[in-house]
């Protein structure tokens, strides 16, 4: 087995709400393979926002231990967990989270602004029209997000998570605002970076088909792991991308 | 995110809402404005009395009959009383050593006629000093001579408006005017100083041997004023209190509410119009000062606001990396440029006004370097104060609450 990207110890979350105080966390033991692709999958309420905003270190666990690469982050502060999550994780949201009024190619080079090595512009041109191109979209470079589709705007904000070479793409359901043909064409981008580029990929989402995209799914219920398993008849988004009708126009 | 990118995007946030960012602006505009011209009309203002203590010169001193008295006691406008003398007047400038020149002083206003010309003016009597003590110089012709004076000679100069008015297209001098039916052959112009610091015109007058005037045409036999220069500026202080000692003792006062003269200095009395100009600078200052800090509410207010609006962006930003430094300097350098717009369109706005002003009062125009550089740092202070507490807000956000912000 390959060295793990993540591991995370007996991990606790609880947040007090009034006199209330919710688990939403209760005890999480995880290994993530370095390159795997790999589905979080659980109902609202079980935890995995959780879970996720905890590895994508925009939240801190209450306990527990999360190593990434080896390094304890658990303890990190909000400018160091900011560093980390700049250089290492790409986020890519259910609902696209991009700048209002502002082209595909300044969202997708936002990333670079904060990434403390004060890139020239045009360099930051380059490196963002090329990931543009790369998920099919370097046409529309210059349209602002409300000139985009749905699928448009979802590619947008996976060349945005990829503008710094992370070693993580924490995709939230990535798919949840989409129809199923883009659906598939999403997918179909995240399991190419996952092969082709190494990129560990993790997807949260509620949805089992799309969990049958990854390489192993790990339900979470209550705050903990019920089941960890591999895929056994893993989706394969390119095929079906073939096997479907073509579209005249995108919707 | 450096310098070039933080500005760039405070600029087109700016650009953004240009009718909210002009309104939220126009506090700042009028504080600087205010600063503007303030420092423009105080500045003008002192330059104009400094010009105008320069025509009179500087080391004058007035010893005038009659007193200001003292509080709740009639006051007796200066030339009212009797009691002040020739003898007086060469007494002061004998005893004190510290005077260089002096002159006594009579006046009246008289109809003067020229030809077809008559013109009501005030008829000064001076001896021949006085052109020397009260600054005033001989643009055609000459002064009369102490013989004049000593003789009681009719003969006169012409402030420039009389000369004007009398002799609009002759040459005046040696030409003779009637003052109460009484020839006086003209010796020379006087060059003109123009208004004075009431707004009065200064050459509306015409000079004479003080004995001409004092017997001749008055018929009286006391003196109104004494006007003497001190051998410099530093001696104007202590010879207007020699000078009022020895009045004292010569008209046996020894309570000074009981002067039957004054003495006052040209400083003195500039002093009074500079605390003036000191009142409406600060006048101006309050208001320059309530408008600033109304204009940085403003900006704060609508800094808050935009901050609201924006807090998804600011969680975007913050999850693909934007620090807590990177937030606070975005907001920050968003309400700086907020009142550093406003303060530029300010100092224009200041400009135009102290030109208006300074043109229309006829003062120099005083706008500074320095009154401009303290406009433009006023307004960034205004923007870093108020806009710290919203930029700190900003910078402060939790990312997972910002994300989920509708």
């Amino acid at each position: 087995m390959p060295e793990p990207l993540i591991r995370i110890v007996d991990l606790k979350r609880s947040y007090a709400l009034g006199d209330v105080t919710v688990h939403a966390l209760r005890g999480l033991t995880l290994e993530i393979a370095k390159g795997s692709m790999i589905a979080i999958v659980g109902a609202s309420g079980s935890g995995k926002s959780t879970l996720m905003n905890i590895l994508g270190l925009l939240d801190r666990p209450t306990s527990g231990q999360y190593f990434l690469e080896d390094q304890d982050v658990s303890a990190f502060d909000r400018d160091r967990r900011a560093e980390l999550r700049n250089h290492k994780i790409g986020f890519v949201f259910q609902n696209f989270s991009l700048l209002p009024r502002t082209t595909a190619l300044e969202n997708v080079e936002l990333p670079l602004l904060y990434n403390g090595r004060g890139s020239r512009m045009r360099d930051r041109h380059e490196k963002a029209m090329e990931l543009l191109r790369a998920v099919g979209i370097g046409e529309r470079a210059h349209h602002a997000p409300n000139q985009l589709s749905g699928g448009q705007q979802q590619r947008v904000a996976i060349a945005r998570a990829l503008v710094n070479d992370p070693e993580l793409i924490l995709a939230d359901e990535p798919t949840g605002n989409l129809d199923s043909r883009t659906s598939v064409e999403i997918m179909e981008i995240l399991q190419r970076l996952n092969r082709d580029s190494g990129i560990t990929v993790l997807l949260i989402t509620h949805e089992h088909d799309i969990a049958g995209y990854a390489s192993r799914v790990v339900t979470v219920r209550d705050g903990r792991v019920v089941s960890d398993e591999p895929v056994e008849s893993r989706r394969d988004a390119a095929a079906e991308l073939l096997a479907l009708p073509p579209v005249e126009a995108e919707a | 995110m450096d310098i070039h990118e933080t500005l760039r995007v405070a600029l087109r946030a700016i650009r953004r809402n240009k009718v909210r960012s002009a309104l939220t602006m126009l506090g700042v505009i009028i504080g600087v404005a205010s600063v503007i011209a303030m420092i423009a009309l105080g500045s003008g203002a002192r330059a104009s009395i400094d010009q105008q203590i320069q025509s009179q010169g500087t080391a004058l001193i007035y010893l005038s009959s009659g007193s200001f008295g003292g509080p709740g006691r009639a006051h007796q406008g200066s030339g009212s009383v009797q009691t002040l003398t020739i003898e007086d007047a060469e007494a002061v400038a004998r005893e004190i050593p510290t005077i260089a020149r002096w002159t006594p002083g009579v006046r009246g206003r008289s109809q003067v006629i020229a030809g077809n010309n008559n013109w009501n003016t005030q008829v000064e009597g001076g001896n021949e000093d006085f052109l020397a003590v009260r600054n005033w110089e001989v643009a055609e012709g000459a002064n009369f001579t102490a013989r004049d004076v000593l003789v009681a000679e009719k003969v006169c100069l012409l402030g420039a408006t009389v000369a004007r008015t009398l002799f609009p297209d002759s040459d005046p001098v040696g030409q003779i005017i009637r003052v109460r039916n009484m020839p006086f052959r003209v010796l020379g112009v006087l060059r003109a100083k123009g208004q004075g610091q009431w707004g009065q015109d200064q050459d509306d007058f015409v000079v004479a041997p003080w004995t001409t005037v004092q017997r001749k045409l008055l018929g009286i036999n006391y003196i109104h004023q004494v006007s003497l220069t001190a051998r410099s500026s530093e001696l104007v202080e202590p010879t207007a209190v020699a000078i009022t000692r020895l009045m004292r003792a010569r008209h046996r006062i020894t309570n000074p509410e009981n002067d039957d003269f004054s003495v006052r200095t040209v400083e003195e009395m500039a002093a009074t119009r500079v605390q003036m100009a000191e009142t409406m600078t600060g006048l101006l200052m309050s208001v320059a000062s309530v408008s600033l800090l109304v204009g940085g509410i403003g900006i704060m207010n609508i800094m808050l606001v935009s901050v609201t609006e924006r807090t998804r962006e600011i969680g975007v930003r913050m999850a693909v990396g934007a620090k807590t430094r990177d937030v606070m300097r975005q907001f920050l350098a968003e309400a700086i440029a907020l009142s550093l717009v406003g303060g530029l369109a300010g100092i224009l706005l200041g400009v135009a006004v102290s030109e208006t002003i300074t043109h229309s009062l006829g003062w120099p125009v005083a706008i500074t370097t320095a009154s401009i550089v303290i406009a433009f740092a006023f307004s960034a202070a205004v923007g870093i104060f108020f806009g710290w507490y919203p930029a700190r807000k900003a910078a402060n956000l939790d990312p997972i609450e910002a994300l989920r912000y509708e």
